[in-house]
């Protein structure tokens, strides 16, 4: 799990003086006093744990968007799918986080599987609108089977229970830092597995597809199956980052669903770099932390959100770490 | 049962309507220049708003006239100023721009017109039923399916024998053999863009009429408008019609049968057709993909 699991034929390491593991203690570094050094910039522990879940999610996102150049822009679907399979797993089912946390995953995760089937063999804006189409059904449903989802207010009446037993118990029903502790612990072993997924043979060929696909083609990849297990694959990630935000509200509403949402992630992908591995959870930091500090500015947060997607096509097309990366190759 | 049926019929077309004007206007954008407009609920707000201030100087007439005219110039000049620069580049570039560009018109339609519901005036004898057993019928649904038909005619007419048209069309197949036969492809990209925000602002006046007007007004309709081109074949803009109409009647006949269904089963159609028929009831083989 390096920075330079990246696009560039030379690694990345080698352009730059910063050994690669001063960069990852950095990284985890940062991540791991987050509740440290949050509050002092006016932030909260609560807030570090969204950068967590969201970051994650573009992350998932972006082996699809980045790695494999096939955009998607219905992954809300599957985080909010995440959500809600633990949301109601722990509401109805049984009292265990790993177990609502497991089926919240399995259903955003095989949900993807299976539509990925039917649209793997369209490409570019086409796939895109398929992935939004999609992704708008489960809004509808979450929003009008009202008995069973909650509706509109969203679903309620569930929390994090304890996880372990007897004197082995972790207990993160508070807010405080064990809980963003143990949310770190997942998101670090989702990423080491990703950045595994990515550095593999099986991401080699996902890099070559977007590259050239032609040629992909001819040197006897199965383009269709690499494309259709990569989204299957980001899409399990995409449904794990989406329980956790389940158990960090205590809540699941359906605008984990809804396709702004699938636009915040790919922004995310965008703004931080997405032609690198770890850009997306930059860009997940500062949308996370500007949206919070917006929203409780001005109620014209709406407009400030859009500019800052214009801003971002228009003028840093390749996000802080791949701007950073270009200058270093001049 | 016979007046519930027509009843959901009428409504039916009248929806689809809606969904045929909104994506037409989508379809023409995505297929000569690849991208999805997600501003388009907006420019239709846009549109209903705009006749909404119109409408006491010009009449109901004169902003049924106008505002789909100045919808549709706000839209060049947002084309020229913004999406002209992303043609070349990655999908994700457009798609994230006109994303973008959705969240602050609606932000600056709620600032300019305030977050409540408008309605908007219509001349009177528009709004008076047909006849006493037909009384969910108006003269303005009447009136709405005939503007939106002959539009659609008109549309249609416009891509076929003028030469605009005719080189709109053949973009569509392929721009690159359009522009080294000399056309300028820059100025027929605007103008395309400019002709579907025209169509998304005359489907705002016309919804305004009917379910007044509130800044996310054209969220509803994007959806659907979207999953109509999946339906009817991305490419064919006669199958974005037919595919808008089939839609607008399912989840209308939907209605009548299992009302909370109504939503679910034009993604219902979309999954089926994209199960049977991956490329659309009517779309060309290997078109955008």
């Amino acid at each position: 799990m390096s920075a330079d699991v990246t696009t560039a034929a030379v690694p990345a390491s080698r352009q730059l003086a910063v050994p690669n593991w001063v960069r990852l203690a950095v990284i985890w570094g940062l991540l791991i006093a987050a509740p440290y050094w949050l509050p002092l910039l006016g932030g909260y522990t609560a807030l570090a744990g969204r950068v967590l879940v969201f970051g994650l999610a573009a992350m998932g996102l972006n082996l699809l968007l980045g790695f494999t150049g096939v955009l998607s822009f219905g992954h809300a679907a599957y985080f909010g799918l995440g959500a809600y399979g633990a949301g109601l797993t722990l509401r109805y089912l049984v009292h265990s986080t790993p177990i609502a946390m497991l089926a919240g995953t399995l259903l955003g995760g095989l949900a993807g599987t299976l539509f990925g089937l039917l649209i793997v063999r369209r490409r570019g804006v086409y796939f895109a609108m398929c992935t939004i189409a999609f992704g708008q059904l489960w809004y509808y449903l979450a929003y009008s089977w009202n008995d069973f989802t909650g509706g509109f207010d969203g679903l309620r009446d569930f929390h994090r229970e304890p996880i372990g037993f007897g004197p082995l118990t972790l207990d993160i029903t508070a807010g405080g830092p064990q809980f963003y502790y143990f949310l770190l612990a997942v998101f670090a072993i989702a990423v080491t597995l990703l950045g595994l997924l990515v550095r593999s043979p099986f991401g080699h060929t996902l890099r070559a597809i977007r590259e050239n696909e032609r040629r992909a083609r001819f040197l006897a990849i199965p383009v269709e199956r690499q494309i259709w297990l990569s989204f299957s694959i980001s899409c399990f990630f995409t449904a794990l980052a989406g329980t956790l935000y389940a158990l960090l509200n205590n809540f699941a509403d359906p605008m984990a669903l809804h396709y702004s949402l699938s636009g915040y992630f790919v922004v995310m992908c965008v703004m931080g770099g997405m032609r690198t591995f770890w850009g997306p959870i930059l860009g997940a930091t500062v949308f996370v932390v500007l949206q919070d500090y917006i929203s409780s500015m001005t109620v014209n947060w709406m407009s400030f959100v859009g500019t800052i997607f214009v801003l971002v096509v228009l003028f840093f097309p390749r996000g802080l770490l791949g701007m950073r990366r270009q200058r270093s190759s001049e | 049962m016979t007046q519930v049926i027509l009843y959901n019929v009428t409504n039916g077309l009248i929806i689809g309507a809606f969904y045929v004007l909104m994506a037409l206007g989508l379809s023409l954008i995505l297929n000569l220049s690849n991208v999805i407009n997600f501003a388009h609920g907006n420019f239709l707000a846009l549109g209903g708003y705009l006749a909404f201030t119109l409408s006491p100087v010009l009449g109901y007439w004169g902003a049924l006239l106008v505002s789909p005219l100045l919808t549709g110039l706000i839209g060049l000049v947002i084309e020229r100023l913004m999406i002209r620069r992303v043609y070349n580049r990655d999908p994700v570039y457009s798609l994230l721009l006109t994303f973008g560009f959705a969240f602050v018109m609606q932000d600056i339609a709620r600032y300019v017109w305030g977050p409540n519901g408008l309605p908007l005036g219509l001349p009177d004898f528009l709004s008076r039923p047909v006849s006493a057993e037909l009384f969910f019928i108006t003269w303005y649904r009447i009136f709405m399916v005939t503007v939106v038909i002959l539009t659609v005619l008109g549309l249609f007419g416009f891509l076929r024998y003028t030469r605009v048209g005719v080189r709109i069309r053949a973009g569509t197949l392929d721009l690159e053999t359009v522009a080294s036969l000399g056309v300028n492809i820059s100025f027929l990209r605007t103008f395309n863009f400019a002709l579907g925000c025209m169509l998304a602002g005359l489907s705002g006046v016309l919804a305004a009429g009917q379910i007044g007007l509130n800044p996310n007004m054209g969220d509803d309709l994007l959806m659907p408008s979207f999953i109509a081109i999946i339906v009817g074949g991305v490419g064919s803009l006669i199958g974005t019609l037919f595919g808008g109409l089939l839609i607008g009647m399912a989840a209308a006949l939907t209605t009548v049968f299992f009302p909370t269904a109504s939503e679910a089963v034009i993604y219902a159609i979309m999954m089926i057709v994209l199960l049977l028929r991956p490329r659309g009831l009517m779309g060309e083989e290997g078109m955008l993909s």
